[in-house]
């Protein structure tokens, strides 16, 4: 119900700007000169160094530059003059405390709840594929994106939340912007979820398969992540801190054990061939969200917190310490010719959605809209915990771009290049980079597997190995050495596929959940989620869904990540897309017309690439890029009884025609949901502009908080505090 | 000294804070403000509480 007109409802406005209240002490004019210069320095280095290899100091300089004055005077402007929070009104966490989904959260803390909720292994892999243009655009687009696009949306979804009491996107959508808006929106999220578990599927997939070292070590973290849920069950309830150091021991045990076995005569029982790896991984899908929470869910989220936050200290740790020297060039030619190895197509439009966590990422809507709201002690916070979480996220994506480009250019290539190109061997591997312009030898290809223990490096795309392969050439700098490498490098995979394997947990209940709730409307029974029958049949729907496009592109002959990526990198990309719609379409529905460009400009940029990018992955006549112009010419290769390059036999041609008719449909979906959530918010905002009256808003009416905290009786007042 | 264990402090604080481990003292406190005749549940009861309620909800983790 609409219970007042103004979203400053039964409050007077503040009087007076708040900049005139807020003047900078001269030590403070100082202190951000320095830390513009600083990124200003990180900035020219970049810009301005042609041939030569520079240190990648230089880059977290102007990263965390950037990210420090966005954060202390962009977001600052949003919170203040945007969204207009103010912290004398009670948040829904104080409003409605029930101490269970309601519960004012210590800001640090709920930052790392945040934090850990919108960071995966999206910001670790786009940016390694990104590489292929050289380690300038991904940068320029990562800090640019979060900072006017990634960190805005979240922290003004979180915003939006948490003033109508932590209702999701998709109601949000639907009260804001009506009905079919809504169902396109709950339809784009649910398919969007489907890509997105196969495509990370398919990462663990290419990281583990005919490794013995690495599937070992990732099927310990099932017996470690089920003895953790027991003991935390029976010997020692609710002791977590302690279960996750003795899970974090066995972990790191794990990984030991892992080189061992490699070594062994029971090594031959952990190559597993890709196919029969997607068979697990569907399997444990299935059997991992169906089972209670507290046998594995809960136990794996644990770890994955911890090595979570652990490995990306170590990380940056790693790289000012050992400030590796970048081997990738600023700007390969693959930037303007669009015909790299590792997905095709021109920068604009690919590498901006190649690269989607770390710098814009629509789900992170999702979470922004639903737990996070709810916990959130003061207005004033959505600040650090919007904005914050995702420059923190950002900067992951920066270190994961830093360990792709310190990799010789020749082995970065040899690795994420598609099996077709490459060959069987080290030989035509070394011939086949030689044709892309760069150059290994094939004994050069051997020692780098040697050095990791692995028995091939060559063509293990997908991102997980190439970083993995990065971060142990960084870390073997500060500890312990070359010897230390095969370590590290397994250490890495491990740490990303736990990272995967937990989404995959989760993003199965989460589709799980949403299938429920869709298929509820229809027949009732399905949508309880307490009805085993329910839960196993959606469940098994969800986890078909992905397992199909996990299968399709792992036996895609010509390689699943360059296909599918791109796919889950627009579909995430279009959720942003509906995200900024929506959260625009809100700032002019409450009288900020003036403001909407915060959001707007974002939204703008953000249609331009997804639908550009679409568009050419529809209609593009370029076989590359085309879904359907590919399906043609195999088809047409197929009537005339032709074998074409990247297929070996006639059913591998069959196989390409089907997988591009379906990537090409799934395509022209997403877009068709899209545009009828943009139409519809259009058709809303020029009613909200027409109309004499303001709309009715869908806030929660004005109640004053009785939380006083200390940090805001220092220097420096908050809106509304105290006027 | 005292610097070390301030800062192990710290750390310990905000794991348990991270993790939830510190939630049942929290709640044990709600419970007797609100129920001070109601005997309060036991750790493991509640923790048993916790996790069936995380059973109910989509859990929020992105990619």
């Amino acid at each position: 119900m609409p219970t007042s007109v103004m979203p400053e409802s039964g409050r007077p406005a503040p009087e007076g700007p708040p900049s005139a209240r807020s003047r900078m002490t001269p030590r403070s004019i100082v202190l951000w000169s320095a830390v513009a210069l600083l990124g200003a320095v990180g900035w020219g280095v970049l810009a301005l160094s042609r041939g030569e290899e520079i240190s990648a100091v230089w880059l977290v300089m102007a990263a965390l530059g950037s990210y420090a004055i966005a954060y202390r005077f962009y977001s600052r402007f949003i919170a203040r003059r945007v969204l207009q929070v103010d912290d004398t009104r009670a948040t829904p966490a104080e409003r409605l405390e029930d101490g269970v989904d309601y519960h004012p959260t210590d800001k640090r803390v709920l930052f790392g709840h945040h934090f850990a909720a919108i960071a995966g292994a999206g910001p670790l892999v786009g940016p390694v594929l990104a590489a292929q243009m050289g380690y300038l655009p991904g940068t320029i687009w990562i800090i640019a994106g979060v900072i006017f696009g990634g960190a805005v949306q979240d922290m003004v979804v979180l915003f939006l939340s948490m003033r109508r009491d932590g209702k999701s996107l998709g109601q949000m959508a639907r009260d804001e912007i009506g009905r079919v808006g809504g169902v396109a929106a709950l339809i784009g999220v649910f398919a969007i979820m489907i890509i997105l578990l196969a495509v990370l599927a398919m990462v663990v997939v290419n990281a583990l398969a005919e490794s013995a070292w690495g599937t070992f070590s990732v099927t310990m973290t099932i017996p470690i992540a089920l003895f953790m849920g027991f003991y935390l069950r029976y010997l020692r309830p609710g002791r977590v801190v302690e279960t996750s150091f003795i899970g974090v021991a066995l972990l790191l045990l794990a990984i030991l054990g892992g080189g061992w076995i490699q070594d062994s005569s029971l090594a031959e029982y952990f190559v597993w061939s890709p196919e029969t790896l997607v068979f697990c991984l569907v399997g444990y899908g299935f059997v991992a969200s169906v089972l209670p929470v507290w046998m594995l869910l809960a136990p794996r989220d644990y770890l994955s917190t911890f090595m979570k936050v652990g490995t990306i200290a170590l990380m940056a740790v790693g790289v000012v310490i050992a400030a590796p020297t970048l081997k990738a060039e600023s700007v390969t030619e693959f930037a303007s010719t669009g015909a790299g190895p590792v997905f095709a197509g021109g920068l604009f439009p690919f590498l901006f959605i190649t690269i989607a966590c770390g710098a814009l990422s629509g789900f992170h809507a999702l979470v922004s809209s639903g737990t996070t709201p709810k916990l959130i002690q003061k207005e004033s916070q959505v600040r650090l915990i919007g904005y914050g979480s995702m420059l923190t996220e950002s900067f992951v994506a920066v270190m994961a771009l830093i360990a792709a480009c310190v990799l010789e250019p020749g082995l970065y290539y040899a690795m994420n290049s598609p099996a077709a190109l490459l060959g069987p061997t080290v030989e035509t591997a070394s011939a086949a980079v030689k044709g892309l312009g760069f150059t290994i030898t094939p004994d050069q290809l051997t020692a780098a597997a040697k050095a990791v223990e692995e028995q091939t490096l060559v063509g293990r795309s997908g991102g997980a190995p190439t970083l993995a392969v990065g971060m142990s050439e960084i870390f073997a700098g500060v500890f312990g050495g070359a010897g230390m490498k095969a370590f590290w490098y397994h250490f890495a995979i491990m740490f990303e596929a736990l990272f995967i394997l937990t989404t995959v947990d989760a993003g199965t209940r989460v589709g799980r959940f949403m299938l429920q709730d869709m298929l509820g409307n229809v027949w009732k029974p399905i949508g309880r989620v307490t009805w085993k029958p329910g839960i196993w049949i959606t469940s098994a729907l969800v986890v078909g869904a992905w397992g199909y496009f996990l299968y399709a592109g792992v036996t895609d002959p010509l390689g699943g990540i360059k296909q599918l990526f791109p796919l889950f990198g627009i579909a995430n990309q279009l959720l942003a897309a509906v995200a900024l719609a929506v959260t625009t379409t809100m700032l002019i529905k409450a009288g900020k017309l003036r403001w909407a460009w915060v959001t707007g400009i974002p939204l703008a940029w953000d249609v331009a690439v997804t639908f550009t990018a679409g568009w050419q992955k529809i209609f593009s006549d370029d076989p590359k890029i085309g879904f359907f112009a590919a399906r043609n010419l195999y088809a047409d290769a197929i009537d005339a009884g032709k074998l074409l390059p990247g297929a070996t036999n006639a059913d591998d041609m069959h196989t390409i025609v089907l997988n591009n008719t379906v990537d090409g449909v799934l395509m022209a979906i997403f877009l068709v949901l899209v545009l009828t959530v943009l139409v519809n918010c259009a058709m809303v905002c020029v009613r909200a502009l027409r109309s004499a009256e303001p709309l009715p808003t869908t806030e929660a009416p004005y109640v004053e908080s009785r939380i006083d905290l200390p940090e805001q009786r220092g220097s420096e007042p908050l809106v509304g505090a105290g006027s | 000294m005292s610097t070390v264990r301030k800062v192990l402090g710290a750390v310990l604080w905000y794991a348990r804070e991270l993790t939830g481990e510190a939630e049942y003292d929290r709640y044990r406190a709600r419970h007797r403000r609100h129920h001070p005749h109601a005997p309060v549940p036991t750790r493991g009861e509640y923790e048993r509480l916790r996790t069936l309620r995380r059973e109910c909800e989509a859990p929020g983790r992105c990619c």
